[in-house]
C-alpha cells in the first residue's frame, strides 16, 4: 500500500495534482490511499517553500509544481514494488 | 552521449525551434498594431477620423491587441524566468545577510514570486524556520504583492517602460523600508505561534533528480501564461473599453481639479479608495491610464494603482493564515503609508 499525501491548502493547483494522481494511477495495479494534508502547521513539518507538495509513503517528491503523469506512476510503482 | 540524453538535446532543439517561430510571428504582430486597428476602423467600420467615436474605436482597437500580445509574450518571458529560481538556494543566500542586503534580496525575490497561498504562507514559515529575523521576513511579504506580473505589464504596454520601471522600482524600496520598519517594532508576538513551533523533519527535504529540460520549461512558462492570461483577458477588454470611452468624449483637464497634482488630499484618497477594490488591476490600469490624459497626476494614479494591487481582502484572508490580526493592521497601515508617500514623491518629480 502506498500512502500518497497532497500537502496544500486547497489551492486550485493542490487540487489538479490530486485529479492528476488519480488519473496517472487509474488501471494500474497499485494500491494507494489519498490522504490530504491541508493544515500549514503540518504541511511545513515536511520541509518544502511552496504548494503543492506530493510526497509517497513519507517522502517528498516535488513542491510547487504538478509532476507529470507518467512520473507520478513510475514513483508510485517504485514505493509499491519495495514491500 | 546516451540515448536519453540525445534525445533530450533533440527534445530542446525542436522545442526553441517552436518558440523562436511564435517569436516572429509575435513581432510582425506587434509590429502592424496600428495599421490594422486604423483599417479597421476606418475602412471595414467606415468610421470618420475627426468624430469621436472613431477616435475612441480606433483607440480600444488598437489597444486590446496590442496589451493581448503583450501579456501573452511578457508573461510567458516572466515565467519562464520563475523555472528558474531555486526556492532554498533564495532562502539560503538571505539567511547569510543582516539587515539592510537581507531585505534587498528578499524585496527582489518578492517582486518575482507571485503572492498566493500556494507560495507566500509556506515562504513565510520557511523564513521563519530558517530563522531570517522578521523585518527581512516583511521586505518580502510586502513586496510580493505589490508586484504585479499583469500590472507591470499594463503599465509597460499603457504607460512607457519608464513607468514600468518606476513601478519596480518603487516596489522593491517599499519593500526594503517597510520591512526595517516593521523589524523594529518587535512583532514577533503578534505571529501566530504554530508558526514558531513547526519544526522540519530535518533532511534536505525535496531534491530534485535533475534539472528541468527545456521542453519542460516552455511547457510549464505556457501553461501559466495560459492560466494567467485566462484569468485577466476579460477585464482587459472592459478596462479598455472604459478607457477608450474616456479618451474620446471625456474633455482635456476634467481632472485636474481633483486629480492633479494640486489636489494634494487626492493620494491619500485614492489609496484608501484602493484597497477595497480588488482583482480588477488588468481593468484599472487602463482606466486610469486614461485619466492621466484628462488631467491627473501620474503620482496619484501609480498610487491608486499600487493600492489596489497590493491591498486587498483576500490578500489578508492569505495573511491571517500566519499572522494575528493586529500585525495585518499594522502591515496594512504601512503599507499605505509607503505607497501615499511615493505618491507624493512621484507627483512631486515627475
Amino acid at each position: 500500500m502506498v500512502t500518497i499525501k497532497i500537502l496544500g491548502s486547497g489551492c486550485a493547483n493542490c487540487k489538479r495534482l490530486e485529479q492528476e494522481v488519480r488519473e496517472a494511477l487509474t488501471g494500474s495495479s497499485i494500491d494507494y490511499e489519498i490522504v490530504k494534508v491541508t493544515d500549514y502547521a503540518d504541511i511545513m513539518t515536511y520541509g518544502i517553500l511552496s504548494t503543492p507538495g506530493l510526497v509517497m509513503n513519507e517522502q517528498v517528491l516535488a513542491a510547487g509544481r504538478i509532476p507529470k503523469r507518467q512520473q507520478i506512476l513510475e514513483w508510485a510503482s517504485q514505493f509499491d514494488g519495495r514491500q | 552521449m546516451r540515448a536519453s540524453e540525445f534525445v533530450r538535446v533533440r527534445d530542446d532543439r525542436l522545442a526553441f525551434l517552436v518558440v523562436g517561430l511564435l517569436g516572429v510571428i509575435w513581432i510582425i504582430a506587434y509590429n502592424n498594431l496600428q495599421p490594422f486597428a486604423d483599417w479597421a476602423t476606418y475602412t471595414l467600420l467606415g468610421l470618420s477620423r475627426e468624430s469621436q467615436l472613431g477616435e475612441a474605436v480606433n483607440f480600444f482597437l488598437y489597444d486590446v491587441p496590442k496589451i493581448l500580445l503583450l501579456l501573452s509574450g511578457m508573461i510567458f518571458l516572466i515565467t519562464l524566468v520563475q523555472t528558474f529560481i531555486n526556492t532554498e538556494r533564495v532562502r539560503a543566500l538571505v539567511e547569510k545577510r543582516g539587515a539592510g542586503v537581507g531585505n534587498l534580496m528578499a524585496s527582489i525575490f518578492g517582486a518575482i514570486t507571485p503572492f498566493c497561498s500556494c507560495s507566500s504562507v509556506p515562504l513565510f514559515i520557511g523564513f521563519v524556520q530558517a530563522g531570517i529575523p522578521l523585518g527581512i521576513t516583511f521586505s518580502f511579504l510586502i513586496t510580493s504583492p505589490i508586484m504585479n506580473e499583469v500590472a507591470f505589464v499594463m503599465l509597460l504596454g499603457l504607460f512607457g517602460w519608464k513607468v514600468a520601471l518606476l513601478y519596480l522600482a518603487s516596489g522593491i524600496i517599499i519593500g526594503v523600508v517597510a520591512g526595517l520598519i516593521l523589524g523594529q517594532m518587535k512583532l514577533e508576538r503578534y505571529v501566530e505561534p504554530f508558526v514558531y513551533a513547526v519544526k522540519s523533519r530535518g533532511g534536505q527535504a525535496v531534491t530534485p533528480d535533475d534539472r528541468p529540460t527545456w521542453v519542460e520549461r516552455f511547457g510549464q512558462a505556457a501553461e501559466s501564461t495560459r492560466e494567467i492570461v485566462g484569468r485577466v483577458w476579460l477585464f482587459v477588454i472592459i478596462g479598455i473599453g472604459i478607457g477608450a470611452f474616456i479618451h474620446g468624449f471625456v474633455p482635456e483637464d476634467a481632472l485636474t481639479g481633483i486629480m492633479g497634482a494640486g489636489a494634494w488630499w487626492s493620494v491619500p484618497a485614492s489609496v484608501l479608495l484602493g484597497i477595497p477594490l480588488y482583482s480588477n488591476a488588468a481593468g484599472i490600469i487602463p482606466i486610469v491610464s486614461a485619466m492621466l490624459g484628462k488631467g491627473a497626476a501620474l503620482g496619484t494614479v501609480l498610487a491608486f494603482m499600487m493600492s489596489v494591487v497590493a491591498l486587498s481582502l483576500p490578500e489578508m484572508i492569505i495573511l491571517r493564515k500566519v499572522l494575528k490580526p493586529q500585525l495585518i493592521a499594522i502591515f496594512v497601515s504601512v503599507v499605505a503609508l509607503s505607497i501615499i508617500a511615493t505618491g507624493y514623491l512621484f507627483n512631486l518629480v515627475v
